[in-house]
C-alpha cells in the first residue's frame, strides 16, 4: 500500500516538474528577450528606419510599415476567401443532393486540411515560382501576400466553422421559418452572431504573419527600404530579425527588435483569449 | 454476526459548492441484506450511494458534514484506496475497461498486488462464476470485453467488482440500461450475492426494488432540492403499510 | 419575388462552394508548380541518386541530399526524445492533476510558447543555448549543430504534442477513470492502466504531428544547426557526439539557396521541397488515420 502511494507521489512530481519546467521555459525565453531587448528601445528606435549595409544600426520603422503592409494585404486576399469557404462547409456542405458536389466538399474539407499540414518553406518555394518568377511580381508585397494567404486560409476556414458551428440551430429556424431566404438567414442572423468568433480567426492569422519568416525569406526580397507599393521589396520584423542575427551579427538590436515582436505576439494572444474566454461565458 | 451494520451514516449531509444535495441523512446499512435506496429523480440516490465510496470526492467542489462509519471507522479518516477496495461499486452504464475480459476482471487483484498467474487465474474463474458469467465466457476470456452484449458487460463488472473481494458492494441503478431479460438476470444474481456480501442498490424502479431488496430508503426533496431520508425499513412493511404519507404517495404513483 | 430569392440563393451556394474550393485548389497549384519545377532535377540527376548521394557540391553539378535527409532525420529524433517526455507530463498534468485555477493559468503559457515566432526561437538558441553547448568539451564543437536545433526544435513542437495529447486524455470516458477508482485503484495506477491505454491512439498522432511540425521548421534551424551539409559523424568514442555535429535540414536546404540558386540548382532545391512534402504528407496522415481509429471508449 505505501509502495503504492509512493510510487503515485514519485509519478505525480514528475508531472509536476515537467509542467513547472515547461512554464519555466516559456518565461525565460520571453522573459530573456524582452529585458535584454528594452535595454536598447527608445522612441527613436521605432521612428527610424535600418541604416543597412552591415552596420546592423538605425531602428525598425521601415520594418514596422512592411509588417502592417504585408499583414494588410494578406487579410484582405484571405479574409473573404477563408470566412465563404467556412459558410459554405457549416451552412450548405451537409445538405447538399448532387453527387458530383458531394464529392468536391469532400475534396475542399481534405483541401484544407491537408493546407493546415504544410511546412510554411514549401509555401515559401510555390510563391517563389509562382508569384516571384512565373507571374513576374517579384521579390514584394504582392508576391509575399499571396503566398501567406495560404498559410492563413486554413486558419481562417477552422475558426470560421467553429463559430458558426456555435450559432444555435434555432435561430436559423427561426429565420427561415419567418419566410427569409437561406443566404439572407446567414448574412442578417448567423454572421452576425459568429462575428466574434471568426474575428478571433483573423487576429490569429494576422499573429501568424507576423511570425513567419521563412516564406517571407524567400518571397519578401529583404530590402530594408520603406515599402511605398504592393511591388516594392520588404522586410518584416521578424525578418529583420533573423538578417540582423544572421548577417550582421548585430544581437542586441536582433533582440530588441524580437522584444517588440514578442510583445506583439503576446499582446494578440491576450486578445484572443479574452475573446474567446468571453464567447464561452 | 450482529444486526448491527457494517456500514451506517449518522446525520450526514453533502454539497456541491453551495448547493446542499443530501440533508442530515441517518441509516443504518443492515449486513447481508439487500438495501435499496428510491426516490424520484434528483432526490439525491446517486449522491448518497455515491458517498459511500467516496466517489463524490471526484468532484473538486464537494463537501459533506456528518459522518458515514464503514467497519465502525469514519470513512474521512481511512485511506481512500482501501476504503474503496472493501466496498465495491457498479456503475448505472456497463463500464468495463477497453481491455480483454480477463484483464477487466485481474485488473483490481493485479493493482492490490497479486502478480502469480495460477492465483491471478483462479480469482479471475471464481469472480466470473460468481458472477454467473462463466459458462458464458470461459472459452472467450481473451476476448475484448466490448464484444459482450450489454448485460453480459454489466455481470463482467460485477465480477470486477468481485475479484478484489469486498464486504459491500454498491449498486448505482445497475439494470437501467438493460433490457427485461438482462435485468431479471442481475435480479437472481443480486439474491445469490447477498448471502456473502452486503448489497446497497439504487433504483428508479419501485417493482424491482420490491421484488430484490430486503430493506428501502425512500429519499425525497425538501423545498430547498436537498435529498432528505422519508422512511427507512423492511422493504415489505414499507410497501405495504408505509409510515409516512409521503411515501405511500410515491409508493402509489403519486409522484411519478 | 420569390422566385428571385430562390435564384439568389443558389447563386450564392456556389460562388461559396468555389471560395470552399480554393484550399484544394492551392494545394493541387503548390503540387504542379513545385513538381514542375522539380522535373528536370528528377529527370537529369534521377530521384535515385538524389537520395542515396552523400556530395551536395551545385557548383560541380552534384547533387545528392541524403546528407540533408539524415541531418532533419536526427535533428526530430533529438527533437522528439527531448520534448516528448515533458509534453505528455503537461498533458498529463494539465488533464488529470492540475485544478482547474491552475489549468487556467499554465494553458495559456502554453499556447503562448506555440505563438513565440519560430525566429525568436532562433535568435534565442543562439545567444542561450549555442554558448552553452560549446561549453562541451570536444573537438570541433562550435556550439552550433544538432543538439542546439534538438533542443530549440524540442521547445518548438511541445506545445503541439501536449494539446492534442491532453485532448485525446481528456476524452478517455470518464467511465473508465470512476471504474477503475471505485476498485480501490490510486489515482497513479488509474491514468497509468486505464487512462493512457485508453488515450493511446490519441497520444500517438500526438507526437507524429509533433515529428511532422519539426520536419518543417526552418529558420529556426537554419540560425542553430551550422547548415554544413555533411554527414554527421562522431568525433569522438562517444556516440553521442554525432549530436554535437553540424549538419543541414532539407527545408534549411531550400531557404538558404533558393533566392541565388538557378537552372539545375534551382530544379533540385525544389526536388528536395517535393521530398519533404511527400515525407510530410506521409507523417500527417498517419496522425490522421490514428486519430480517426482512435476513441475506444465510443462503443461501450
Amino acid at each position: 500500500m505505501i509502495q503504492r502511494k509512493i510510487k503515485q507521489n514519485l509519478a505525480f512530481s514528475a508531472m509536476w516538474l515537467s509542467c513547472g519546467l515547461t512554464v519555466l521555459i516559456m518565461l525565460f525565453v520571453i522573459g530573456y528577450v524582452i529585458i535584454k531587448g528594452f535595454g536598447q528601445i527608445d522612441l527613436e528606435f521605432f521612428l527610424t528606419p535600418p541604416r543597412g549595409g552591415l552596420s546592423g544600426e538605425g531602428g525598425i520603422s521601415s520594418t514596422i510599415v512592411a509588417t502592417v503592409y504585408l499583414v494588410i494585404t494578406t487579410l484582405v486576399f484571405a479574409t473573404p476567401l477563408g470566412v465563404s469557404a467556412g459558410i459554405f462547409l457549416v451552412e450548405y456542405a451537409d445538405n447538399i443532393k448532387s453527387r458530383f458536389v458531394q464529392k468536391l466538399v469532400v475534396f475542399a474539407r481534405f483541401g484544407v486540411e491537408t493546407l493546415a499540414g504544410v511546412p510554411s518553406i514549401i509555401f515559401g518555394l510555390f510563391g517563389y515560382a509562382l508569384f516571384v518568377t512565373s507571374l513576374h511580381f517579384g521579390f514584394s508585397i504582392l508576391s509575399a501576400a499571396l503566398a501567406g494567404t495560404c498559410l492563413v486560409i486554413p486558419v481562417i476556414i477552422r475558426t470560421t466553422e467553429e463559430a458558426l458551428k456555435a450559432v444555435p440551430n434555432s435561430y436559423r429556424e427561426a429565420s427561415l421559418a419567418m419566410g427569409a431566404g437561406k443566404w439572407e438567414t446567414i448574412w442578417k442572423v448567423v454572421l452576425p452572431s459568429a462575428i466574434t468568433g471568426i474575428s478571433t480567426g483573423i487576429v490569429l492569422s494576422a499573429g501568424r504573419i507576423v511570425s513567419e519568416t521563412a516564406i517571407f525569406y524567400v518571397t519578401l526580397g529583404g530590402s530594408y527600404r520603406t515599402p511605398t507599393s504592393l511591388m516594392s521589396s520588404g522586410r518584416t520584423m521578424a525578418l529583420h530579425v533573423y538578417y540582423l542575427a544572421m548577417e550582421t551579427r548585430a544581437f542586441d538590436k536582433a533582440l530588441a527588435t524580437a522584444a517588440v515582436l514578442v510583445l506583439l505576439i503576446v499582446l494578440l494572444n491576450l486578445v484572443i483569449n479574452i475573446v474567446s474566454r468571453w464567447l464561452s461565458a | 454476526m450482529t444486526k448491527e451494520g457494517v456500514m451506517k451514516t449518522i446525520d450526514y449531509s453533502l454539497y456541491y459548492g453551495d448547493f446542499k444535495a443530501l440533508n442530515g441523512i441517518t441509516v443504518n446499512i443492515p449486513i447481508n441484506r439487500i438495501t435499496a435506496i428510491i426516490g424520484p429523480s434528483g432526490c439525491g440516490k446517486s449522491s448518497l450511494i455515491r458517498s459511500f465510496n467516496r466517489m463524490n470526492d471526484l468532484m473538486s467542489n464537494s463537501r459533506t458534514e456528518g459522518t458515514i462509519l464503514v467497519d465502525g471507522e469514519d470513512i474521512y479518516s481511512q485511506d481512500v484506496v482501501r476504503l474503496r477496495k472493501k466496498v465495491g461499486m457498479v456503475f448505472q452504464r456497463p463500464n468495463p475497461f477497453p481491455k480483454s475480459i480477463f484483464a477487466n476482471v485481474a485488473y483490481g487483484p493485479r493493482i492490490h498486488g497479486i502478480r502469480d498467474k495460477s492465483k491471478l487465474a483462479a480469482i479471475v474463474e471464481n469472480s466470473i462464476r460468481d458472477a454467473a458469467l462463466w459458462d458464458e465466457v470461459k472459452d472467450d476470456l481473451g476476448k475484448s470485453a466490448f464484444s459482450l452484449s450489454g448485460g453480459q458487460q454489466q455481470r463482467l463488472c460485477i465480477a470486477r467488482a468481485l475479484a478484489v473481494e469486498p464486504e459491500v458492494i454498491l449498486m448505482d441503478e445497475p439494470a437501467s440500461a438493460l433490457d427485461p431479460v438482462a435485468t431479471l438476470k442481475i435480479e437472481e444474481l443480486m439474491e445469490k450475492l447477498k448471502r456473502k456480501y452486503t448489497i446497497v442498490i439504487v433504483t428508479h424502479n419501485m417493482q424491482q426494488a420490491a421484488r430484490v431488496s430486503d430493506f428501502t430508503a425512500f429519499l425525497l426533496t425538501d423545498s430547498e432540492r436537498a435529498g432528505n431520508l422519508i422512511e427507512f425499513g423492511p422493504t415489505i412493511e414499507m410497501f405495504t403499510n408505509p409510515v409516512d404519507n409521503r411515501t405511500e404517495d410515491y409508493i402509489s404513483g403519486r409522484f411519478g | 419575388m420569390r422566385k428571385n430569392k430562390k435564384r439568389f440563393d443558389t447563386a450564392m451556394k456556389y460562388s461559396l462552394l468555389f471560395a470552399a474550393l480554393a484550399s484544394i485548389l492551392i494545394v493541387l497549384m503548390i503540387g504542379f508548380f513545385t513538381f514542375r519545377e522539380a522535373l528536370p532535377a528528377f529527370r537529369d540527376i534521377g530521384l535515385g541518386k538524389l537520395l542515396t548521394e552523400s556530395v551536395w557540391r551545385p557548383g560541380q553539378g552534384q547533387y545528392g541530399i541524403l546528407a540533408m535527409i539524415i541531418g532533419s532525420g536526427l535533428v526530430t529524433a533529438g527533437a522528439v526524445i527531448l520534448g516528448v517526455p515533458l509534453a505528455l507530463g503537461c498533458a498529463i498534468f494539465l488533464s488529470e492533476i492540475a485544478r482547474p485555477n491552475l489549468r487556467a493559468i499554465v494553458k495559456p503559457c502554453i499556447e503562448l510558447l506555440a505563438g513565440i515566432p519560430s525566429v525568436v526561437y532562433g535568435l534565442f538558441g543562439m545567444v542561450i543555448i549555442v554558448p552553452i553547448v560549446r561549453g562541451i568539451d570536444v573537438p570541433g564543437n562550435t556550439g552550433f549543430g544538432l543538439l542546439s536545433a534538438s533542443i530549440v526544435l524540442a521547445v518548438m513542437i511541445l506545445p503541439t504534442i501536449t494539446s492534442v495529447a491532453e485532448h485525446a486524455i481528456r476524452s478517455v470516458p470518464k467511465e473508465f477513470r470512476e471504474g477503475s477508482l471505485a476498485m480501490g485503484a490510486t489515482k497513479w495506477e488509474t491514468i497509468q492502466k486505464v487512462i493512457i491505454p485508453g488515450a493511446r491512439s490519441g497520444i500517438i498522432s500526438a507526437i507524429v504531428l509533433g515529428l511532422g511540425r519539426a520536419l518543417g521548421e526552418t529558420i529556426a534551424m537554419i540560425m542553430v544547426i551550422g547548415n554544413s551539409v555533411i554527414i554527421p559523424a562522431t568525433s569522438t568514442g562517444n556516440p553521442l557526439s554525432i549530436f554535437l555535429s553540424r549538419a543541414r535540414t532539407l527545408t534549411g536546404n531550400i531557404a538558404v539557396e533558393i533566392n541565388y540558386a538557378t537552372g539545375l540548382h534551382e530544379s533540385a532545391l525544389f526536388a528536395t521541397g517535393v521530398i519533404l512534402f511527400v515525407l510530410i504528407m506521409i507523417v500527417n496522415s498517419s496522425a490522421r488515420y490514428l486519430m480517426s481509429r482512435g476513441s475506444l471508449g465510443k462503443n461501450c
